[in-house]
């Protein structure tokens, strides 16, 4: 049998007693690469907070290989995760080995500074992600798609087994989007990863993603390629337009209500 | 200056002032960095309630000070994160009740004047030996405190979200620190008053800002700065004869102008 990655029981979140994810049942076997779509308020980043544990189900249970969230991430391998808008202040006074060696903290420990063992595993995800050369900039010093590169990096300190992204394309332009979806397609064939990406870019999620997941409180899991119209306003709750590029939908130029 | 500087008071004054201003020093970058000088402003100013305490139970108000200090640092925590309350309103909320209980307990206690003068701005030159010891105490507390946790702090500082998702027991280190800033700032009360202690918490390390780039650079200067202008500004005021915070206060504020100027010309010589 399989494994799980991910395994979510009658799941249900709510926000003062309004319902974001209701009755989610959801398997993800490890290895696979899932991308994950939906509407604005559709629930995508409550349901990757849900998995990393960050929120609490009001009904139902979350189990990340077979543990809780919480468990898994006080024993020390907790899931990578690479937050929406992970640079809050852009002054930040921290050079980016230092933004990459956060991600072990909690494998260091209280009290104890960071070894020379943790430095090289640092240096090491840099150059998996091709930027060892940016380990003495400042974090505020570099572009947008180092800097997403940089959060990546530390999301792998932990050394995790699941990897979770939201929306890591979201402030990048055309052209560095794609790159860091090949990024992260690489990433996962070279590390063994399980990786959830929430993405609005259908194209590009159609393009890498072994299942899709669409969400809109509710979840309906595919297939991809071709996503079908169908599917897709189901989930949007209107009618959706595709701007072809070959043969895979590339975007939704156009949802209007009818 | 070297007649001045023989005399015992003041040479107590320096040392506490000096004291006081490290530990603010290197408190004022993770306040600056997380954006919390008005929860510094606001505990400061509940201060006043366990001060006034300590007045009205006839027990040493440095105790109760700390102790309602840090009850109401937690309380306006708790508050933002178990109801629906802002950070900002729960601290305006408590903030202005502990003043008023202040003056009630100020008004019980029949307190002289210069008591409530001293604590609202400050008088290190009347610190006794005592007094000393006790800042000396809870420099080395807070300063071991800071460098034990160091690296959590600053994760914290940069993304607290992550921090949790890393394993750092973010909600512990969150009280702690409030427990760090309700110490620090009880004893810096001696040396501007509950008026202007968020002056120290806040200016050192705004100035580092203007001029360092790196976290170990702006800790050394944002030190420097704080315990330069308070040894500076206690002989400046002594000479001058101005009050003592004030002054202190004053010359944090000037160096801090000169500075603005920095990033300013470090971006035209960069061109960017």
């Amino acid at each position: 049998m399989e494994e799980l990655a991910v395994e979510m029981k009658g799941v249900t979140v709510a926000y003062n007693g309004v319902s974001v994810l209701e009755d989610i049942n959801l398997e993800i076997k490890a290895g696979r690469y899932v991308g994950i779509l939906g509407p604005n308020g559709a629930g995508k980043s409550t349901l990757l907070k849900t998995i990393l544990g960050l929120i609490r189900p009001n009904q139902g249970e979350v189990a990340v290989f077979g543990q809780s969230p919480q468990k898994l991430r006080s024993h020390g391998r907790p899931v990578g995760y690479l937050p929406q808008r992970p640079l809050g202040n852009p002054h930040f006074p921290v050079s980016v080995l230092d933004v990459v060696l956060m991600g072990r903290y909690g494998r260091i420990g209280l009290c104890r500074r960071a070894r020379e063992e943790d430095r090289q595993s640092a240096r090491r995800q840099l150059e998996l992600l091709g930027i060892p050369h940016l380990a003495g900039k400042l974090i505020g010093e570099i572009s947008g798609g180092e800097q997403q590169r940089v959060f990546i990096a530390r999301a792998l300190g932990a050394e995790p087994r699941l990897l979770v992204l939201d929306e890591p394309t979201v402030s990048l332009d055309v052209c560095v989007q794609d790159e860091v979806f090949e990024l992260v397609f690489e990433l996962k064939q070279k590390l063994d990863l399980t990786i959830l990406v929430v993405s609005h870019d259908i194209g590009a999620v159609a393009r890498h993603v072994d299942d899709i997941i669409c969400i809109n409180r509710r979840i309906h899991v595919h297939q991809p390629p071709p996503l079908g119209r169908l599917g897709l306003e189901s989930t949007f709750g209107c009618s959706v337009e595709y701007l072809f590029h070959g043969q895979i939908p590339h975007r939704v130029v156009k949802a209007q209500d009818d | 200056m070297i007649d001045l500087l023989s005399l015992g008071f003041l040479q107590r004054a320096l040392l506490a002032g000096v004291l006081v201003s490290l530990l603010c020093g290197v408190l004022s970058i993770f306040v600056v960095l997380r954006r919390m000088a008005f929860l510094g402003a606001g505990i400061s100013h509940s201060a006043f309630g366990g001060v006034t305490l300590g007045f009205l139970l006839g027990v040493n108000p440095l105790w109760t000070g700390i102790g309602f200090s840090v009850l109401v640092a937690l309380a306006i925590e708790w508050a933002q994160t178990h109801t629906r309350v802002e950070e900002d309103t729960a601290i305006g909320i408590f903030f202005a009740a502990s003043m008023a209980l202040g003056l009630v307990f100020l008004h019980l206690s029949r307190s002289y004047n210069a008591d409530a003068f001293g604590l609202l701005f400050g008088n290190i030159l009347a610190i006794d030996r005592t007094q000393v010891w006790q800042i000396f105490g809870i420099t080395v507390a807070v300063l071991f405190i800071i460098l034990a946790f160091f690296k959590e702090m600053v994760f914290l500082s940069f993304d607290e979200e992550m921090a949790w998702v890393s394993g750092v027991p973010v909600k512990a280190l969150r009280y702690l620190f409030l427990v760090i800033m309700a110490l620090v700032i009880i004893v810096s009360i001696y040396l501007v008053g509950i008026i202007l202690v968020s002056a120290l918490l806040v200016i050192p390390g705004a100035t580092a800002q203007n001029l360092g780039k790196q976290l170990w650079n702006m800790l050394l200067i944002s030190a420097i700065v704080a315990v330069g202008c308070t040894a500076g500004g206690l002989l400046l005021s002594c000479l001058l004869d101005f009050p003592s915070g004030a002054t202190i206060v004053l010359l944090l504020s000037l160096v801090y102008l000169l500075t603005t100027a920095v990033p300013w010309l470090r971006s035209r010589h960069t061109g960017r």
